[in-house]
């Protein structure tokens, strides 16, 4: 079945969809509590959204 | 001070070394970017905007800028052709212009070896210039190595030639006053702000000095070239896997042969955990070190080679659909993915020097009680 990489691209993009939305959802929790440190915090949360977007895309390659 | 040296020594002749970059040709995995096979039948509008997405997207042995048909219905390129510069293990080096390829037509002949150039990539054929094809039509001539300088390589002498003129330039104002002038001013907090928040809360105060070189010169670079892919007379060097595969080799040599005793003791022989453990962690460590580097690499290619793909079939979409609705909606579409380009422009090469100072850090942290 050639539609079997679609639906892997799919879930791959649902996989990182999700992961960056919590990082963010926690992040402005976050801010929201302390906003002095919305520096750090939008630092933190760029490096962890570029990490997952890197596995994203390597997979996303493979498939 | 020894590694001090050794640092320089080492990323100055490693730079040098990732400038002779083998020239290198990407097939797209995505098989409807494939170029058509039959030059002549331009006649549906995909097929031309395929190749014309291919031309943009892809290096090629001459800096063409563009093409168009004259009055009399010929292709006219605009541009200079390129040295190509060829090893092969039977005749040698060969050195000549790839204005004798005359964009793919013709077979050049140099030295009595003749190269033909098909879909990008140079083959020895003969005088003929017949290309024998197996059976999943990928031809199966001899491929000599190519050391050419191709349009990515001269656009890499380019970007570095310019950093260097800006950057001595600026350190030689820093002699007369402290307050830089023209556009020093808009590169000095950019410098400082990779020196105090990218370099010393990951390296330390003690060893940053170190990397510092290193670090700013990926930064300026990635952000210097992935802004100039997105003009119009874009020439993609970050698009090229070659290229990444370069800077994130840089790092990972620069980790590993800077590495104090702390950084082998935690990959073999990590402190603190049960023995059993320690010796299931060997391996997944080590397979780590080559990870992380593997990691910036794809990290940085992809963004950049989705971002354009993306971008150019959009622009493309606009030229499919001649009605009054669908192209301006596709040229919106394409002007807000072009913002968001500029902003991964910038981020990817904020996170290639994160990581990569990251990384740093980990090879000379000192021994604190874990």
């Amino acid at each position: 079945m050639e539609g079997l990489n679609y639906i892997g691209a799919g879930l791959i993009v649902i996989g990182a969809a999700v992961g960056i939305g919590r990082i963010g959802g926690s992040a402005m929790d976050a801010i929201a509590r302390q906003p002095e440190a919305s520096g750090k915090i939008q630092t933190a949360m760029l490096i962890a959204a570029a990490l997952i977007e890197g596995i994203g895309f390597a997979a996303l390659f493979a498939a | 001070m020894r590694r001090d040296f050794l640092i320089k020594k080492i990323t100055f002749i490693l730079f040098l070394v990732s400038f002779i970059s083998v020239a290198q040709h990407h097939d797209n995995e995505h098989s409807q970017y494939s170029t058509s096979h039959s030059e002549e039948s331009k006649a549906s509008l995909g097929e031309e905007i395929k190749e014309f997405i291919n031309h943009h997207l892809l290096d090629s042995h001459d800096f063409g800028l563009f093409s168009y048909e004259d009055e009399h219905g010929k292709e006219v390129h605009v541009g200079s052709p390129l040295p190509v510069i060829l090893y092969d293990a039977e005749s040698g080096l060969n050195v000549f212009s790839s204005s004798k390829f005359h964009h793919g037509e013709t077979v050049a002949k140099n030295n009595g070896s003749f190269f033909k150039l098909y879909h990008g990539k140079i083959y020895k054929t003969d005088a003929a210039g017949v290309i024998t094809y197996d059976d999943n039509h990928h031809a199966t001539n001899i491929k000599p190595i190519d050391f050419s300088i191709t349009k990515n390589v001269s656009f890499i002498f380019l970007v570095a030639l310019f950093m260097f003129l800006v950057f001595t330039g600026m350190a030689k104002n820093y002699k007369k006053s402290a307050m830089p002038k023209g556009f020093g001013r808009l590169l000095e907090p950019l410098i400082l702000y990779v020196r105090d928040e990218i370099a010393i809360p990951n390296i330390g105060k003690k060893h940053y000095r170190k990397y510092m070189s290193y670090l700013l010169t990926v930064f300026f670079f990635i952000w210097i070239v992935n802004l100039l892919g997105l003009t119009p007379v874009g020439i993609n060097v970050t698009n090229n896997i070659a290229v990444t595969l370069s800077l994130a080799l840089i790092t990972y040599l620069l980790t590993t042969f800077t590495a104090n005793k702390n950084y082998w003791g935690h990959i073999f022989w990590m402190p603190g955990v049960p023995t059993p453990m320690k010796i299931l962690l060997i391996p997944i460590e080590l397979l780590g070190t080559i990870i992380k580097p593997f990691s910036l690499m794809i990290r940085l290619y992809a963004n950049i080679t989705a971002g354009h793909i993306v971008l150019m079939s959009i622009i493309g979409m606009m030229f499919i659909f001649k009605n009054w609705i669908g192209s301006p909606l596709s040229f919106g579409l394409a002007f807000a993915l072009s913002l968001l380009e500029l902003l991964v422009a910038a981020l990817q090469a904020y996170i290639f020097t994160m990581l990569s100072a990251l990384y740093f850090g980990s090879a000379v942290e000192e021994h604190d009680d874990h």
